[in-house]
C-alpha cells in the first residue's frame, strides 16, 4: 500500500453497469488503480474498453454501480464540489463557444471556475504563451486548427490551476504534429507545475509519454505499470522477419520448438522465442526445408503493442472466444443515462 | 473478370494531380504510382489531401490540373467503366445495421450486378475471408468494430475488383483486430490486388510496402519505411535517463533557454527525455543502440555534465533510432 498523501486517484474493485436485466451492459468490471502525485498515468485500451466510462465516474459525473473512486481523498460521489474545485477535465467532446474569440473562452471558462480578476490578469496570459497561442487571442475558436483548439482547451482546463488533470482522449484525430506538441505541453506542465495528468487514449504508442499505464480491454485492466516493464510481460524475446510465404511459415514456425508465441504484422513475422540466436538458425531452417525464404531475420525490441497483443491474445483464451458481439457494440452504452 | 486497359502499366498513377477548391489547393502537384499487387500508404494528418485524392481517383471529384489513370481509364471521363474493377472502403463505410452480415454481402454483391452462382460463392468467400461464417446469421448492429470492419471490406470488394482504395479503414479497433485486419490486406495483394490505404496512424504507416508523406496537399517524400527513416530525418535523436526526470527535463529546458544547448525539441517521454539535435556532430558510426557517453560524442557529454553538475545521477545519455512519427515530423518542419 502507498503512502496516502503520495496518492492523487485511486479506485477500487469499481464497477459501472448500464441499462437493466438482460440488456445489462458492465463497462467497468472490478478495476483497482492508483495515480501517484506528479504522475502521468495513461488508461490505454481500444474504443469501448471502458476508459471513458472510468473517468467519468471518477469524476463524478457518472454514479458507480459498485466500488470505490476518489480523488485527493475526496469521493467521487459525496464530494463533487471540492472536486470541481481542485480538478482539471478534457472531456472526448470539450466544446469550446465557437463564436468566442480564444481570450473570452479563457475568460469564460475562468469565470465560470471563480478565478478573480486579478489572478485572470496573470494567469491567463501565462497559460496563453504556454499553449503557444498568445498571437491568436482575438481569433474566433471556431477559426482555430484542430491542434490549436486541443492547446486551448488544455489552457481553459488550467486557469483555476488544478492538482489533476484528467485528459480524455485528448489527441483523437490530431495530425502528428499538433499531436507531438500536446504531448510535450503535458511533458512541461508536468515537469515544472508536478501537476497530476491521467490520460485515456486508444493509440498504444502514447503509452510511452507516460510514467505509469493501465492497459484495459473489456472493462478490465489486463495489466498496470511503468511502459517498461509491460513490454516485459511479452514471452521471451522478438525476432521479426518478411517471410516469402506468410501463411505457411506462420504455421511451420508456430510448430518449433522454443517458439512462444507468433503475431503477423503486415508482411513481417513477429516471432517470440526463448533463445534468439538458436531459434533464429532453426527458424531459418525449418522455411528452407519448404521452400520458404526469410528476409531481414533480426531482433527487436517488442512495443506496447506487441505486448497488449500478447497479454489479450492469453486473456482471451481465458475469456469467451466465442463471442462474436462486445460489451461496446451495445448502441449508447457509453453515452447511458443515470447521470449524476 | 472483364477487360482492362493496360495490363502492363501501373495500376495507379498519377501525374501532377491537383484540386483546388476556390482560394484552397487540396491536391498540390501530386504525381505518384503504385505497383501491381502493391500496398501504398499515404500518411497525413486531416486535411493533407488524402481523401480528395482518393476521390479524384474515384472519378468522384474533377481534378483542377493534371492526371490520374486507374487500370489505364481516366476517372474524370470513364468512371463507370472503371467502377467494376475499382472497390473503395471509407473511413465512414455504411452497412446495413438492421441486416444480418450474410444479407449485407449479398446486398452489396447485388448492387455491383452480381447474381446467381457467383454471389452465392462471393458470400461463402468473404464470410471465410473475415472469419465471420458464425457471426453471418448476426444483425450487423451487434457486431463489434473489428468485426463491422472487416465485414465492410469484404463488402467492398465483393465484385472482385483489382485496385482498393482503403481511406482510413482502422480507425478506432482494437490492435488484434487491426492485425487481422491487414492480414486480409495483405491476403488481398498477394492475390494481385492493389492497395491504396490511407492513414494518420503511424504504426499501420509502418506495415505499408511504400509510403508516401502528404502535408498541406504536397506528398513530401515517398519510399519504404525504411529508407523514408534514411533519408527524412534531419537529426537525431537522444534518450536521456536521469533520476528524477522532472528535475532533469527542468534543468535542461532552462539550459536550452540560456543558449547553452542547441535541441530542436526536448521533451519528456514517461521516466526518460527525448531530444532532438539536428547539429551536426562528428562522432563514431552511428549504431542506434550504443551508448556514446564518451569524449567523441560533445553533445551528450554536455548533457550528461550539465546533469551532473545539477546533483543528479544520469543513468544513461544514448542515440536511439527514430521512429517513424520522428521522420514525419522532422520531414514536415523541413518544409
Amino acid at each position: 500500500m502507498m503512502d496516502e498523501a503520495r496518492v492523487t486517484i485511486r479506485t477500487r474493485d469499481l464497477v459501472k453497469h448500464f441499462g437493466r436485466r438482460k440488456r445489462r451492459v458492465t463497462a467497468v468490471d472490478g478495476v483497482t488503480l492508483e495515480v501517484r502525485r506528479g504522475e502521468t498515468y495513461g488508461l490505454i485500451g481500444p474504443d469501448g474498453a471502458g476508459k471513458t466510462t472510468t473517468t467519468r465516474v471518477i469524476l463524478g459525473l457518472l454514479k458507480r454501480t459498485a466500488g470505490q473512486s476518489e480523488i485527493l481523498g475526496y469521493d467521487s460521489m459525496r464530494d463533487t464540489y471540492e472536486i470541481r474545485e481542485r480538478v482539471g477535465y478534457i472531456a472526448q467532446q470539450f466544446t469550446l463557444s465557437r463564436d468566442l474569440t480564444v481570450m473570452e473562452n479563457m475568460r469564460f471558462f475562468a469565470q465560470v471556475h471563480g478565478v478573480s480578476p486579478a489572478d485572470q490578469a496573470h494567469r491567463i496570459p501565462e497559460l496563453l504563451a504556454f499553449a503557444g497561442l498568445t498571437q491568436f487571442t482575438r481569433r474566433h475558436a471556431g477559426q482555430l486548427s484542430g491542434g490549436m483548439k486541443k492547446k486551448l482547451a488544455l489552457a481553459c482546463s488550467l486557469v483555476h490551476e488544478p492538482q489533476v488533470l484528467l485528459l480524455d482522449e485528448p489527441t483523437l484525430g490530431v495530425d502528428p504534429v499538433s499531436r507531438r506538441e500536446f504531448w510535450n505541453l503535458l511533458g512541461n506542465l508536468r515537469a515544472e507545475k508536478g501537476v497530476t495528468i491521467f490520460v485515456c487514449t486508444p493509440y498504444m504508442d502514447e503509452a510511452e509519454r507516460c510514467n505509469w499505464v493501465g492497459l484495459m480491454y473489456r472493462g478490465k485492466l489486463v495489466a498496470q505499470d511503468s511502459p517498461q516493464a509491460i513490454k516485459k510481460l511479452v514471452p521471451g524475446r522478438l525476432l521479426a522477419f518478411v517471410p516469402s510465404q506468410m501463411a505457411a511459415a506462420k504455421r511451420r514456425v508456430a510448430t518449433l520448438d522454443g517458439v512462444l508465441e507468433v503475431q503477423t504484422y503486415g508482411i513481417t513475422l513477429h516471432v517470440f522465442v526463448d533463445e534468439p540466436e538458436r531459434r533464429e538458425r532453426e527458424i531459418v531452417r525449418a522455411l528452407e526445408s519448404e521452400g520458404v525464404t526469410c528476409e531481414g531475420m533480426r531482433e527487436i525490441d517488442p512495443r506496447m503493442e506487441e505486448a497488449f497483443i500478447s497479454l489479450i491474445t492469453r486473456q482471451r483464451s481465458d475469456l469467451d472466444t466465442e463471442s462474436v458481439i462486445l460489451p461496446g457494440a451495445v448502441p449508447g452504452a457509453e453515452r447511458g443515462g443515470d447521470v449524476l | 473478370m472483364s477487360e482492362h486497359r493496360n495490363q502492363d502499366g501501373h495500376p495507379i498513377l498519377v501525374e501532377n494531380l491537383s484540386k483546388q477548391f476556390g482560394d484552397f489547393t487540396a491536391v498540390d502537384d501530386v504525381s505518384f504510382y503504385v505497383n501491381r499487387g502493391e500496398v501504398y500508404g499515404w500518411l497525413g494528418p486531416n486535411g493533407a489531401g488524402k481523401t480528395t485524392t482518393i476521390r479524384m481517383l474515384l472519378g468522384l471529384v474533377k481534378p483542377s490540373s493534371g492526371q490520374c489513370r486507374v487500370l489505364g481509364y481516366n476517372p474524370a471521363t470513364e468512371a463507370k467503366a472503371m467502377q467494376a474493377q475499382v472497390g473503395y472502403m471509407s473511413q465512414l463505410f455504411t452497412l446495413y445495421r438492421d441486416l444480418t452480415a450474410r444479407e449485407n454481402i449479398r446486398f452489396y454483391g447485388q448492387a455491383y450486378g452480381l447474381s446467381g452462382k457467383r454471389l452465392r460463392r462471393r458470400e461463402a468467400e468473404i464470410l471465410d475471408m473475415a472469419g465471420l461464417e458464425r457471426g453471418a446469421g448476426t444483425l450487423t448492429a451487434n457486431l463489434s468494430g473489428g468485426w463491422k470492419q472487416r465485414l465492410a471490406l469484404g463488402c467492398a470488394i465483393v465484385h472482385e475488383p483489382e485496385v482498393v482504395f482503403l481511406d482510413e479503414p482502422t480507425a478506432g479497433v482494437d490492435p488484434i483486430s487491426r492485425r487481422e485486419f491487414w492480414d486480409l490486406i495483405y491476403g488481398m495483394a498477394k492475390g494481385g490486388v492493389t492497395v491504396l490505404v490511407t492513414t494518420h496512424y503511424m504504426d499501420e504507416a509502418e506495415l505499408c510496402q511504400r509510403v508516401g508523406f502528404l502535408n498541406r496537399g504536397k506528398l513530401i517524400a515517398l519510399d519504404t519505411p525504411d529508407a523514408l527513416k534514411e533519408s527524412q530525418m534531419r537529426g537525431r535523436v537522444l534518450e536521456i535517463s536521469a533520476e528524477d526526470p522532472d528535475r532533469a527535463m527542468r534543468v535542461l529546458r532552462a539550459a536550452q533557454a540560456e543558449g547553452r544547448l542547441a535541441f530542436d525539441e526536448v521533451a519528456l517521454y514517461g521516466a526518460e527525455i527525448h531530444a532532438v539535435v539536428t547539429e551536426t556532430v562528428p562522432g563514431p558510426a552511428r549504431d542506434p543502440d550504443e551508448v556514446l557517453v564518451s569524449d567523441q560524442d560533445p553533445v551528450s557529454d554536455q548533457v550528461a555534465g550539465l546533469l551532473s553538475e545539477a546533483g543528479l545521477t544520469v543513468h544513461g545519455v544514448v542515440w536511439i533510432a527514430p521512429t517513424l512519427e520522428d521522420v514525419f515530423i522532422s520531414a514536415v518542419k523541413a518544409r
